[in-house]
């Protein structure tokens, strides 16, 4: 007869087989603390070992069947009841039976499809985990491991630039300027304001990067906005004519890259904020969304070669190139 | 392969400023002064009149310097015209003192010398705020209140529209600025 033990009688661990080499990355956890997990790519493979330790070793174990899931899942705070799967894999260990001694299990999940990055916002969690079980009749043994999914992007082809002008009748003219409109999460914001018509008297001007997670659909849509970074570019008053330049380095601030209505569930975008204040507190704005995008960290070698000229294009470096050797001459 | 190369933060080429512009007058010069309390009348139907001088150049306004007399009613009329015809949120005006009209008090009511500062400089920082805002210079009781000899209070409600046809905007101009309150 089995024994109806009130603890558990055994331990499962589940261990990577790349522990010692893959990379960690820090993720928020939901009470807001820091903590690191393993980073997995699109199309990695999964695999590892599972550790079942029999607590009593004389004891013998019986279940209805080990298994490791690898799951991807959607949580929506005001609905903790309903995950939603949108990647759901399982592998069988064990058939029904009997353990008489601790044992190792190895798992592989090949080349697994992780088509959204990892996620803990305010109103919802996309999270990326394995889930070891061992069933039985009255409560089953489990553990999972949370890992941190990143989704990369190359240099997009079409990247214009943000260029609008806007005002108040008769009041305030200005157009505005920002050099992309799509930028990866260490990027910097070149822009400018110009003046054409002041005649409200401005005491400074500020640009706010706004994160807006968005939740529900249909008539239930919630919109979480969170100013994540103010950023004065002027302090006084401006005259016709006048153009202030803009430079903010993203990579300062905690952001995600955008996310477009993930498996219908969720959306994350961001918008910068212009923002004037006048001498009676008065403030005018305009919103402009952005792109963000990750951008790999390493230049793979299976990069294909366009690829690797279109990211050196963008970032200048030829033309950096150029100056160094103009210096050069000068100074021969 | 190569380390990282410095993303390009130089700045967007715009145009020189024109030195007129840099050096000139700026246009967005507004001063009104509320001053010189004189009380006017005889017995319980005195009452006590601002001299409000506005000087500007900004071209909402059809006389660049104004001068005209008003007193604490005026300034609650065009306070409550504005809350009904414009969009803003008006700041307050120094309070109405209905203790200080009380009778039998041992100084002089709303005719104290101290009263009547203090009521100035709230008269004056009110009207400031709100000939400031680019809204309510849209509004004809403004316009009335601050450039014509006396307020019709029988005058038809609506906006002042400057239409300058001089003007050589061809491009269209989208207005998205927005205002929040105070």
């Amino acid at each position: 007869m089995s024994f109806f033990g009130f603890g558990q009688s055994a331990d499962i661990d589940i261990v990577l087989n790349d522990a010692e080499t893959r990379k960690k990355a820090e993720h928020k956890t939901e009470d807001g603390r820091k903590d690191k997990y393993f980073l997995f790519f699109d199309g990695e493979t999964v695999s590892g070992k599972v550790n079942v330790t029999l607590k009593n070793p004389g004891k013998r174990l019986e279940h209805n069947g080990i298994k490791i899931e690898f799951i991807g899942q959607i949580e929506l705070y005001y609905d903790r009841g309903n995950h939603h799967e949108f990647v759901s894999l399982v592998k069988d260990l064990a058939r029904p039976g009997e353990l008489t001694q601790s044992q190792t299990f190895d798992f592989e999940f090949t080349h697994v499809e992780k088509p959204y990055e990892s996620y803990t916002g305010q109103n919802v969690k996309l999270r990326y985990f394995l889930r070891a079980t061992i069933s039985r009749r009255l409560n089953d043994i489990s553990k999972e491991l949370d890992i941190v999914v990143h989704t990369l992007s190359t240099y997009p082809e079409l990247n214009s630039s943000i260029k609008m002008e806007v005002g108040i009748e008769d009041c305030l003219h200005i157009e505005f300027e920002y050099n992309k409109s799509k930028y990866h999460l260490k990027d910097v914001i070149v822009g400018k304001i110009y003046f054409l018509l002041v005649r409200i008297k401005i005491k400074h001007m500020e640009i706010d990067i706004i994160k807006r997670e968005t939740t529900g659909t249909g008539p239930n849509v919630y919109h979480e906005n969170d100013t994540i970074a103010k950023y004065e570019i002027m302090d006084g008053a401006p005259v016709r004519g006048e153009s202030i330049p803009i430079r903010l380095f993203l990579a300062g601030y905690e952001m995600t890259p955008t996310m477009r209505d993930i498996n219908k569930k969720f959306s994350v975008r961001y918008y910068l904020n212009l923002v004037l204040i006048d001498e009676e507190e008065r403030r005018y704005f305009k919103q402009q969304e952005i792109t963000l995008w990750r951008k790999g960290d390493i230049v793979r070698k299976s990069m294909s070669h366009q690829a690797a000229i279109a990211s050196q294009r963008f970032e200048g470096s030829s033309t950096a190139d150029r100056f160094q050797d103009q210096s050069k001459e000068d100074s021969s | 392969m190569s380390e990282p190369a410095v993303a390009d933060t130089r700045r967007l080429n715009s145009k020189p400023q024109d030195l007129m512009d840099a050096y000139g007058p700026p246009s967005n010069f507004l001063e009104i002064d509320v001053y010189d309390p004189q009380t006017v009348g005889v017995g319980r139907n005195r009452y006590t009149t601002y001299e409000v001088r506005m000087r500007t150049n900004l071209p909402i306004f059809k006389l660049k310097d104004s001068c005209v007399r008003r007193r604490y009613s005026d300034f609650e009329w065009l306070k409550n015209e504005l809350e009904r015809d414009s969009k803003i949120v008006v700041p307050p005006l120094p309070g109405k003192a209905l203790k200080r009209q009380l009778p039998f008090r041992g100084d002089e009511g709303i005719f104290e010398e101290s009263f009547i500062e203090e009521r100035r400089v709230g008269l004056e920082q009110f009207i400031n705020r709100i000939a400031g805002h680019p809204l309510a210079q849209n509004e004809r009781c403004l316009h009335m209140f601050l450039q014509e000899e006396s307020i019709d209070r029988n005058y038809i409600p609506g906006k002042v529209r400057q239409k300058d046809n001089t003007d050589c905007w061809s491009r269209p101009m989208y207005i998205y600025f927005y205002f929040m309150s105070y």
